[in-house]
């Protein structure tokens, strides 16, 4: 699976198992009827996974949320990386991904979805995607994991687990749709910085 | 992965992984393409100089919009309006174009080697629009593009090149590009227009069109530059178009389904009958339409730090 750190070599690091596949699990679940429970069913919301991690995460809420309601949610997939605030001053363009939105925000309740929120500039860019294809009537967002050191006003409205790290340190998220067991693993990396 | 230089100025200088690299993410920006609000932020502060030496309304308006959507600012400069006739070298105008912050140059030049020259010369990203009988690179990949949305695949396909082949720079960049992914090429053409050794790039010769045209998946027709007449390479237009004119019956030699396909302008009645170019086999206006988002493609991929 994809990191936004850098590559770290095995003798330096040291894995930390911090969600097992059940609490995986039981934290999607759990959102599924906080996302029900503060929306007052689903009218009028949709899911928009941020690819990669997110998009998974997005389809396992509308499925739990399907399991509950007895109706299907609609649901989008958004790359951002157009949107990136890092883009002039990269070296590498990123590998773009496509945006598959069926339907129309506008007036929609829009729940985005991330593995981990971090230092917030990808729900930042995301938020921007979003306005350019209309205008939602609400943005409000779903993380598996937050890790904290936000670098923006940005505040996550339902949360899987929140994970105290130190800045150096990795999360990793592991999903059975990309042929891993579920899990949510803290890399303590010797080798210093992230981005 | 990520497109490892700072131009892009011929396809024989392409992995076939660059080319699918580019391919990929022209299909990101078609999406782009089919938004209500075309515009995506990627290369806000960004400038793209369109440099054209050569007339071109549709590659020019390509490329700009392209630019625009991306949010780039563009700048046309044409040689009537500009000091080239007042005898200043290209690399002297790209060397002043660049002093204005310019960060990609896209040059359209009639002579062969001009894209190379100016790449080497300049620190900006050079794109190729068509220099001289040498290659239109951005032309071959919105062709190749253009296949692959229509679900056809590359490795065996059966592809008629028909026309000017000699004069062609549309037919090799795409004589390239489609041998690096493995496909058959058929070069048609009178033998006035068929270069010498065109069997080394891989592509076999034909004379006859019909017989080239029997069980291919793609027609690509070049057009007759028609100010060549007088050059002794066709004897007429009339013999040229019955000879190696897109006829609908000639259209159904070829597999059924098959695409035509055309750079543009089309010489109506000339290199092909009218209601080819306006039939259901004919992608010709899908060409144009990915043709914006091959070039955000190419833009956004050469837009990184240097």
């Amino acid at each position: 699976m994809p990191t936004d750190g850098p590559m770290i070599t095995q003798d330096k690091k040291e894995e930390k198992l911090v969600m097992d596949a059940s609490e995986v699990a039981r934290a999607v679940t759990r959102i599924a009827h906080e996302v029900l429970e503060r929306n007052k069913g689903i009218r009028e919301i949709a899911l928009v996974g941020i690819r990669t991690g997110g998009v998974h995460l997005a389809h396992r809420l509308a499925r739990r949320i399907q399991e509950i309601e007895r109706a299907q949610v609609p649901i989008g997939e958004l790359d951002i990386t157009l949107y990136r605030d890092d883009l002039a001053i990269r070296k590498d363009q990123p590998v773009l991904r496509r945006t598959s939105i069926p339907f129309n925000v506008s007036d929609l309740k829009i729940i985005l979805v991330d593995d981990v929120l971090f230092t917030g500039r990808t729900i930042r860019a995301a938020m921007d995607g979003l306005i350019d294809l209309g205008r939602p009537a609400e943005i409000q967002l779903a993380v598996l994991v937050d890790r904290g050191h936000r670098q923006l006003p940005i505040k996550a409205n339902y949360i899987g687990k929140n994970i105290p790290t130190s800045r150096e340190e990795i999360v990793h998220v592991y999903l059975e749709e990309e042929g891993e067991e579920d899990r949510v693993v803290l890399l303590k990396n010797a080798g210093g910085g992230v981005r | 992965m990520s497109l490892k230089r700072k131009d892009l100025v011929s396809i024989a200088s392409l992995t076939p992984d660059e080319i699918t690299l580019i391919l990929e993410t022209a299909d990101s920006f078609k999406e782009v393409s089919g938004r209500e609000i075309k515009k995506v932020p990627a290369l806000r502060g960004k400038t793209v100089v369109n440099l054209f030496f050569e007339p071109s309304t549709r590659t020019r308006t390509s490329f700009e919009l392209a630019a625009k959507r991306l949010s780039a600012d563009v700048i046309n400069f044409s040689p009537s309006s500009s000091s080239v006739v007042k005898g200043e070298t290209l690399l002297d105008t790209a060397r002043n174009i660049e002093a204005m912050q310019a960060d990609i140059i896209v040059l359209r030049h009639p002579d062969a080697g001009a894209a190379e020259t100016l790449a080497t010369g300049v620190k900006s990203s050079v794109i190729n629009a068509g220099d001289g009988w040498h290659e239109h690179p951005t032309q071959a990949l919105l062709d190749l593009f253009t296949m692959r949305e229509k679900n056809l695949n590359f490795k065996g396909l059966r592809v008629a090149i028909v026309g000017d082949i000699a004069h062609s720079r549309v037919a090799r960049s795409n004589i390239f590009a489609l041998s690096k992914l493995g496909a058959e090429i058929r070069a048609v053409g009178p033998p006035t227009m068929i270069p010498v050794h065109l069997d080394r790039l891989g592509a076999r010769v034909y004379y006859d069109l019909n017989e080239a045209l029997r069980g291919v998946d793609v027609i690509m027709m070049l057009r007759l530059q028609l100010e060549r007449q007088g050059r002794a390479l066709f004897p007429s237009i009339r013999e040229y178009s019955r000879l190696y004119g897109l006829t609908a019956e000639r259209v159904r030699l070829a597999e059924a389904g098959a695409l035509v396909m055309h750079p543009g302008p089309v010489n109506r009645g000339v290199e092909m009958a009218p209601e080819v170019a306006d039939s259901f086999s004919s992608v010709i206006l899908d060409q144009v339409a990915n043709g914006v988002a091959i070039r955000m493609g190419i833009l956004y991929l050469l837009s990184g730090a240097n």
